[in-house]
């Protein structure tokens, strides 16, 4: 980490949102790590896509935002969620098929909502929020409301043609959206180099004439710092943007670490995860913070423990709750 | 006040009325600044309501019908045109695994109040890539509702019911049908989704028809009373959720069954008559049941093949002979 340039950034910062910041941070990765033994098991059979290394992405842009802003995700987004305000227990609840899950259990860890807190929807079709996302930003627009829309999407989104025809048009109507690629250099099993003729997605924005950046997606106060200069763009009626975050995750790509190769081990190679670990977006910031004097030791422990008790507390809660009535099946087909 | 107006024309002015009483309506697709694309069917909007909510595209169907879609998920009713229904193909992600199943999906907390409109353009030499019908495409996807107006009247009042629906509802209109006209209530009306008329009473033979089969049927059942047949022509209007008591009950009043349809014969919208008939009505049938459909062949271009892909009332009162 480039400790001039992030103390830098941090100087502006209240500890306060610094703390909160590495809170959420720890949360997304305690709650995505507790699921990794109930997926073993074979407890939890609903397809979860951890997002272990993936965390600071999340946390940075949605503190950037205001609770009414909105953002759409994607198969991997349960720290989207959570970064945004979504609730853990009705996340765990979901993920096991409970009546008081995020989406009553119809949906699953693929489907994330809380509209309340802007989480307008998260779903596993790659791309197929991207659109959605303009629209609401349209909405924002022709209600000439003061409100910011991210589009999370991966790098594997970038194959798909409904993200051109997406960045066009919001280019022509001037949207305040930020189209926010979580590049994580792998499409499930794919290498990025053997998705694309170059690794550089940021640049796709720029033929758009959108102002685009690539930035290192493990280092949550330069994703702050960034996303904080772009919703200010966006609210000036100068959107959209378009960010790469620079990342890894520390799972595979479905599950505890299946790279849909169905036998449970990385196909990725090992030199690379392990540098990729040692640039975990965590222990990271939680250095930073110690040698700064933001946080002790003792205050992490404290943080830890009161997470844990957060975590603990999520799986009781769906563990009591009861599944969706079997003479429920159809309903919500339609609104009424 | 009633007068006489044209489909194209009735299309109109319920948008006209409903974007006026709701700030939450808005207009996009690809044309929609042109005649050319559709019609009058747009004809004062812009001017009206400025470039903000009469929103022209380029060709991008999939992004533009996933705005559509994405500003109905954040509270807005959005009407998305599709000038040829043919193109609306590049759009069905957001049409279907997104629109259709979200508010399932979501177990309820969000849904998508949006009207997609998709112009069938049959005829005129077009051949097979600007003259399909896909209702019963979309009629097979749980969460999507299909209205197919065959008249002004039906026109005005189904596009108010389908701004005004809360799912997303795909509205299907047949240029054909355009020019056609008749009285028309100046004051907004709602036609309601999911419920067929009987266009004409009859005791022998029941004709189930939808969009400008409808037209045809109704010209078939006259030209048969002179012989003596007297028909009950049954126009759907929504194709989902279909008004299946309409259909039983002409069934078994009359016990014979011809389906005029505007789209291919196999899989589709008679398909599925057939098949609800037989499952709930069986007993009533006296005789097979007559299918007036298009072949199972793309559109031709050449006007002598043309003539006959295209079924029309001859092709319905040859079907009913057929059966009675």
């Amino acid at each position: 980490m480039n400790f001039n340039k992030s103390l830098q950034i941090s100087r502006s910062l209240s500890k306060s949102l610094l703390i909160k910041m590495y809170w959420t941070m720890l949360k997304i990765r305690l709650c995505e790590e507790s699921l990794v033994e109930p997926i073993i098991q074979g407890e939890v059979k609903c397809p979860c896509h951890l997002c272990s290394g993936q965390e600071a992405i999340a946390v940075g842009v949605c503190a950037s935002l205001d609770e009414k802003d909105y953002i759409f995700g994607t198969h991997r987004s349960h720290g989207h969620y959570l970064a945004k305000g979504g609730g853990m227990p009705e996340l765990i609840a979901e993920i096991y098929g409970k009546q008081t899950g995020c989406s009553r259990g119809r949906g699953g860890s693929m489907h994330l909502i809380a509209p309340d807190k802007g989480v307008m929807g998260a779903v596993p079709i790659v791309g197929g929020t991207i659109s959605l996302a303009v629209g609401a930003a349209l909405a924002s627009k022709i209600r000439k409301e003061n409100r910011v829309t991210v589009s999370f999407f991966g790098d594997g989104a970038s194959g798909e043609g409904v993200l051109y025809e997406s960045l066009n048009f919001a280019s022509l109507k001037r949207l305040p959206i930020i189209f926010a690629c979580e590049n994580n250099l792998y499409s499930t099993h794919m290498p990025i180099k053997e998705c694309r003729s170059k690794n550089n997605i940021f640049e796709i924005g720029n033929s758009f004439c959108i102002p685009s950046y690539r930035v290192d997606g493990n280092d949550v106060l330069k994703v702050y710092e960034l996303t904080k200069k772009a919703v200010e763009k966006c609210k000036e009626n100068k959107g959209p943007v378009f960010i790469e975050f620079m990342t890894y995750r520390l799972r595979g790509h479905v599950g505890a670490d299946d790279n849909i190769q169905g036998n449970r081990t990385d196909i990725r190679p090992n030199d690379e995860i392990e540098e990729w670990k040692r640039k975990d977006p965590l222990k990271k910031f939680e250095k930073f913070l110690l040698e700064n004097g933001f946080l002790t030791k003792e205050n992490m422990e404290i943080i830890k423990k009161e997470i844990e008790e957060e975590v603990r507390n999520a799986y009781v809660f769906a563990q009591n709750s009861p599944y969706p009535e079997k003479s429920e099946l159809i309903n919500h087909v339609f609104k009424e | 006040m009633s007068r006489k107006l044209q489909y194209s024309l009735a299309i109109n002015e319920a948008i006209h009325q409903m974007m006026e009483v709701d700030s939450s309506v808005f207009f996009i697709g690809q044309g929609v600044k042109s005649p050319w694309y559709v019609g009058n069917t747009a004809t004062g909007l812009l001017e009206k309501f400025g470039s903000e909510r009469v929103i022209d595209t380029p060709v991008s169907e999939n992004a533009v019908t996933g705005a559509a879609v994405g500003a109905a998920i954040a509270g807005m009713r959005p009407i998305i045109v599709h000038p040829r229904m043919d193109f609306m193909l590049y759009a069905l992600d957001p049409i279907i695994n997104e629109a259709a199943n979200w508010h399932y999906m979501f177990g309820g907390k969000s849904s998508v109040p949006v009207v997609i409109w998709g112009i069938i353009n049959r005829g005129g030499e077009q051949a097979a890539q600007h003259s399909q019908a896909f209702h019963a495409l979309f009629a097979y996807v749980p969460g999507l509702k299909v209205v197919m107006p065959s008249t002004p009247y039906d026109a005005k009042g189904l596009m108010i019911a389908a701004i005004k629906d809360n799912n997303p509802v795909i509205y299907i209109d047949d240029r054909w049908l355009y020019k056609t006209e008749e009285h028309v209530p100046e004051e907004p009306y709602i036609v309601p989704i999911g419920k067929g008329v009987v266009r004409k009473h009859g005791k022998d033979i029941t004709v189930v028809s939808v969009s400008y089969m409808a037209v045809e049927a109704v010209k078939a059942a006259d030209t048969l009373k002179e012989k003596g047949i007297d028909a009950e022509v049954i126009d759907v209007r929504t194709v989902k959720p279909l008004d299946y008591a309409l259909i039983f009950e002409s069934v078994k009043k009359t016990g014979r069954l011809v389906i005029a349809d505007v789209g291919w014969k196999s899989f589709g919208f008679a398909a599925e008559i057939t098949a609800a008939v037989c499952e709930k009505a069986f007993k009533y049938l006296k005789a097979p049941v007559g299918f007036v459909t298009l072949p199972d062949a793309p559109a031709p271009a050449s006007s002598a093949l043309e003539e006959i892909y295209y079924p029309c009332s001859d092709s319905i009162i040859k079907a009913i002979e057929g059966v009675v």
